[in-house]
């Protein structure tokens, strides 16, 4: 190999290292793009809900009911209430069932009925939720004869019952074995043994799915229309419709009125200062303590979120 | 003596029977309402299926007025997949760019970042679709629509329309910003689980980050990524309260999607819109609920696949490591 060969392999693999790293330069860029074009949308509903929400919020706002179609007067209380109804009686739906149903799957779960209920309760978790609205009015709207809370509540704690299960069975899991061993040990019995040392050390893991799942049904808007419907009134009984501030948003967007927009984005503030405090109060303080880090990862993942 | 060991011996196998009964109802609960769902939605849509027939899925027509009523829902089964496909193209090579950003920075870049993303993911649709009618509307409108409609308005049928911005382009764009933190984090997750034996000997042979992306974690998490992107898919097909405010809610066969520029209509959208209007005795109602259970089948059938493709590769993962 003489000196010119040398020197022209020498050139021909600069230039190939030299294209490469250009190469991998260029996508560098293309990916970090990719994250800035998907924090820009983030950025923007924050700062316009922020924006445009502070100006309609002021204390009648919150409380009062609305007032006639596009005057502008009014306020979104009945909705406030209604959102706050319908999530509570949700979870007393959805919690017990969800929990129970984890304890089943982390507990008994190693047969084949388990096996498709984990698969099932994955896939459930992923229905649209519109199906499930439709599926509440069915079977209570319908039944009953009447738009009610009830069938808002049983819709929504359809979508939050899957959540709480993985979640619950996720973090049962997580509990080493020595526990329920010790239990064991100790004469318990296997439901004492869950209910009161399983569960205690799965706790926090538990409420995290618990709050998560909250605040994922919280914004939740198809299947409150076809059930409880809205209204513009304060809660008076379970039998009847009822308003939530999805809903009232919905409405308000609906109407042509620039007074109404405005109370869309006051409505919509109040949503969203509910839901990210859940959220960003759940991540930061629950899920960064170390013996919760690794579930917490998976909580983020499987609730992703949602429609 | 014998006796007295024997009895709390019973007891105890029947409180834990009792547990185990419970719980075990408990977890099959989700079976029973999905075997219910199903049964109701064929049963409640049996006779818009009696009348119609295969028409109901083939036909364009879309008229509530009694006497006249004819219900086809093709057009907006082609709405749903036009809008969903759109936004798997904008948004899935989109969120596996983050997800390689993520996957691969420092975790005290990487963290917050992901957590961002996740945080889109918290928003509920609601407000994606006030912020799309309000905010995002208006510039798309002046500064993409227009241009392109503009350009290509006369040559290309897919820029034909009037730009108004209720259309299916806007939606599915909101629609793709909306799939990004679900097919973003699987996608991470997917990615976290090639072993990373594997990308050293990458490294070894002299590859750049790129070259790594592409030797060792796009073959091996293959799978995965075309999951996380199903899943996504599913989420585009099911979302109701975005698209219903800003695809326009055209009915009948004027909602077939033909251009960008159209207004157009979702399965979920017509759900939405014209559920509460529905009055039970005629077949409006049963028509939307066999909307309904179309909706059902294709999101059931999206969702599975995925779940079976995300599995599987996490269950690799989990050999992986422990081998």
């Amino acid at each position: 190999m003489n000196v010119n060969k040398r020197q022209e392999y020498r050139t021909l693999f600069k230039q190939n290292v030299e294209r490469r790293l250009f190469v991998d330069k260029i996508v560098r860029l293309i990916v970090i793009s990719c994250v800035i074009i998907a924090i820009i949308p983030l950025g923007s509903i924050l700062i316009e809900v922020f924006k445009n929400g502070m100006a309609a919020i002021s204390i009648e706002f919150l409380t009062e009911v609305p007032g006639s179609i596009g005057s502008g007067e009014g306020g979104i209380g009945p909705a406030i209430q209604g959102t706050l109804i319908v999530i509570g009686m949700a979870s007393m739906i959805g919690v017990p069932i969800g929990v129970l149903s984890g304890i089943f799957l982390s507990e008994f779960g190693d047969n084949r009925l388990a096996k498709s209920v984990r698969f099932f309760n994955d896939v459930f978790m992923e229905f649209p939720s519109i199906l499930l609205g439709i599926f509440a009015f069915l079977v209570i709207v319908l039944v009953l004869g009447h738009f009610s809370v009830w069938a808002g509540a049983f819709a929504l704690a359809l979508i939050m019952f899957p959540i709480v299960a993985r979640t619950t069975e996720e973090s049962l899991k997580m509990v080493p074995v020595t526990y329920r061993e010790a239990g064991m040990a100790l004469g318990l019995r296997h439901w004492v043994v869950t209910m009161r040392i399983v569960i205690a050390a799965a706790k926090n893991g538990m409420v995290t799915g618990v709050l998560l799942a909250v605040a994922r049904i919280g914004g939740e808007t198809a299947p409150l229309i076809m059930t409880i419907l809205g209204s513009s009134l304060f809660f008076s009984n379970f039998d009847t419709p009822m308003d939530a501030l999805p809903l009232r948003i919905w409405r308000l967007s609906l109407l042509p009125y620039d007074s109404a927009q405005m109370q869309g984005w006051g409505a919509a503030l109040v949503l969203i200062l509910i839901i990210l405090a859940i959220n960003i109060g759940v991540r930061t303080l629950i899920l960064n303590k170390d013996d919760t880090y690794r579930f917490g990862r998976m909580i983020k993942e499987k609730i992703g979120g949602r429609k | 003596m014998e006796k007295k060991l024997v009895v709390p011996h019973k007891q105890k196998i029947n409180s834990d029977q009792i547990f185990k009964l419970g719980a075990t109802i408990a977890g099959t609960f989700v079976l029973a309402v999905i075997v219910l769902m199903v049964f109701q939605l064929i049963f409640e849509s049996y006779p818009i299926w009696e009348k119609e027939g295969l028409s109901f899925v083939i036909g364009t027509d879309w008229n509530a007025v009694e006497g006249r009523e004819s219900f086809g829902a093709l057009p907006y089964i082609l709405g749903t997949l036009t809008t969903a496909a759109l936004a798997m193209v904008i948004g899935v090579p989109l969120s596996i760019g983050i997800a390689m950003f993520v996957s691969d920075a420092p975790p005290r870049i990487g963290a917050p970042l992901g957590f961002l993303v996740e945080l889109l993911a918290a928003v509920p649709s609601i407000i994606y679709g006030l912020w799309g009618l309000y905010v995002f509307r208006e510039y798309f409108k002046d500064f993409i629509e227009t241009p392109l409609h503009s350009a290509f308005g006369d040559s290309i049928w897919l820029f034909s329309g009037t730009p108004f911005g209720l259309d299916i382009f806007t939606a599915s764009i909101i629609l793709a910003i909306m799939i990004i933190p679900t097919v973003s984090s699987v996608a991470r997750e997917v990615m976290k689980a090639v072993p990373q034996q594997q990308k050293e000997a990458a490294y070894m042979l002299g590859a750049t980050k790129w070259e790594m992306f592409k030797l060792a974690i796009f073959p091996y998490s293959k799978t995965g990524l075309i999951g996380a992107s199903i899943l996504g898919l599913g989420r585009a097909v099911g979302e109701t309260m975005a698209v219903t405010m800003l695809i326009g809610n055209a009915t009948g066969a004027s909602a077939i999607p033909s251009s960008l520029f159209k207004p157009s209509q979702t399965m979920s959208s017509i759900i939405a819109n014209e559920f509460v209007e529905a009055s039970p005795a005629g077949l409006h109602l049963p028509a939307l609920i066999g909307v309904g259970l179309i909706l059902l089948g294709i999101a059931v059938c999206i969702n599975v696949v995925a779940h079976l493709l995300v599995t599987r590769m996490l269950k690799v993962k989990e050999g992986a490591i422990n081998n």
